[in-house]
């Protein structure tokens, strides 16, 4: 199954330039599958999307068809075929 | 001075909103900023890596957003890279997670790829690459102390790190709300070393602990290596033996409060301050703008106001904003919490405005190259 994940500006240097990608993964799939799978391409962002724990960045949201990620089921909340994921900086800085 | 004409003089100036860059090369007479670089990041820390071949640039950085990192640059600030893998980790197993990188400090002279990591939440990193990849000391972070280590007011870190010039096996670091601690087997054992250093905000009676201190800053000797310089909340103190012992140093100046302490690359018991009225009012005292320099291992101290401000100056400059060149001629440089960065070319004689209008300055290093 496809799902499509969208990078902020901010981050699309250290995936090659891309601010769309479309990730291809088995079956049900979580969101932080998904984010595994991603960093598996692109490790520099995983130390951005997560600290070492694995814990989400807690200034870095994760729409998941337009829903935050923390409103579902963060890191577990399933993912569909066709599913978009939105990564967004949250309000944050002074 | 001829052959500072011919070199550069280069200040790193780490803010709350970025990294600037200041060149000299005229001897320190004029400037050239460029920045910032690591723009909407905080640069906690800088350092120049002067021990290898050419030398190395270092910033700590952290984003509110995307978390901490370790900028390196090989050309003198004019590109920068980092490493695909956190440089800086905490394992599993710790359950931490790094908040930001407060210190980095290159090894001693002959081990040019040993360099240190101090951060928050309190721990120590080394690196044997250069800088590239670090591990953590489990030694100090497995310390029985650990759960009892405060925050201070900016956050629970180890903000110095000093490595022995001359045994790689000697680490000394202190850190906020916890004090000082040392080594002498390469960081598989720690001892605390704050005996005579006061902790005011204890009970009477209990002021004096073991350790719990909230030791704003130490600098080392570079010529004798035995001795430190430390500033404190509220205390000024002077150790002649490693650490073992500290005494008061703090008579002569205006105030015991502050947060720099920084000694001369090269004459013994000159030292540089900047204090600050109280921990409940951090300006400096009467709001005048002045770096304090002690001559004699802090016996005496004089305040070094020529081309400062002289009409207030209320704000503050933080723990790692002060630092001095290794030029011939020693220039002291410092930051301020309202973004305005001054120089001294001839030790702390006289200043001059460097920059103006930065962001909160954290943290500055220069060396001439």
């Amino acid at each position: 199954m496809r799902v499509t994940l969208l990078l902020p500006g901010t981050l699309r240097q250290h995936a090659g330039g891309a601010g769309r990608l479309d990730l291809e993964l088995q079956p049900d799939p979580t969101l932080g599958i998904a984010l595994d799978a991603l960093v598996a391409l692109y490790p520099a962002l995983e130390r951005r999307l997560r600290d070492e724990q694995g814990r989400l960045r807690r200034y870095v949201n994760l729409f998941v068809d337009g829903e935050e990620c923390r409103r579902l089921a963060g890191p577990d909340t399933p993912l569909r075929d066709g599913t978009e994921i939105q990564i967004i900086p949250s309000i944050a800085g002074g | 001075m001829s052959g500072l004409m011919t070199s550069t003089a280069l200040l790193m100036i780490g803010t709350r909103k970025g990294l600037w860059l200041a060149r000299s090369r005229d001897g320190r007479a004029s400037w050239e900023l460029t920045g910032p670089h690591f723009s909407m990041t905080e640069v906690y820390s800088v350092a120049i890596d002067t021990r290898g071949r050419a030398p190395r640039l270092f910033a700590g950085v952290s984003s509110e957003w995307f978390g901490p990192n370790v900028m390196i640059s090989d050309d003198l600030g004019e590109s920068w890279g980092d490493t695909a893998a956190a440089p800086i980790a905490f394992p599993p197993g710790t359950d931490a997670s790094l908040r930001r990188i407060w210190q980095v400090a290159p090894g001693p002279r002959d081990e040019p790829d040993l360099v240190y990591a101090g951060t928050e939440p309190s721990a120590l990193f080394r690196s044997t690459d250069g800088g590239r990849g670090f591990e953590l000391v489990r030694g100090l972070w497995d310390h029985p102390h650990r759960s009892e280590w405060q925050p201070g007011y900016g956050g629970q870190a180890i903000h110095t790190v000093v490595p022995h010039p001359g045994d790689p096996e000697r680490i000394t670091v202190a850190m906020s709300g916890g004090g000082v601690y040392r080594t002498a087997d390469s960081g598989a054992s720690w001892s605390a070393a704050n005996v005579g250093i006061r902790a005011p905000f204890l009970p009477e009676g209990n002021q004096y602990p073991e350790y719990g201190q909230c030791v704003h800053k130490i600098a080392p000797c570079p010529v004798r290596s035995e001795r430190f310089y430390a500033q404190n909340h509220h205390g000024v103190y002077r150790s002649d033996d490693g650490a073992e012992r500290w005494v008061s140093i703090a008579d002569g100046l205006p105030s015991d409060f502050g947060f720099p302490m920084v000694a001369h690359p090269r004459r013994e018991g000159v030292i540089y301050n900047f204090p600050l009225k109280a921990d409940a009012e951090r300006f400096p005292p009467g709001g005048r703008c002045a770096v304090y320099r002690g001559t004699d291992a802090g016996a005496s101290w004089e305040a070094c106001t020529a081309g400062l401000p002289d009409d207030g100056f209320w704000t503050a400059v933080l723990r790692d904003a002060m630092c001095v060149d290794d030029a011939e001629q020693t220039g002291v440089y410092f930051g301020s919490r309202t973004g305005e960065v001054y120089g001294s070319r001839d030790e702390g004689d006289s200043w001059r405005q460097i920059a103006a209008h930065l962001p909160d300055v954290t943290c500055v290093r220069a060396a001439i190259l």
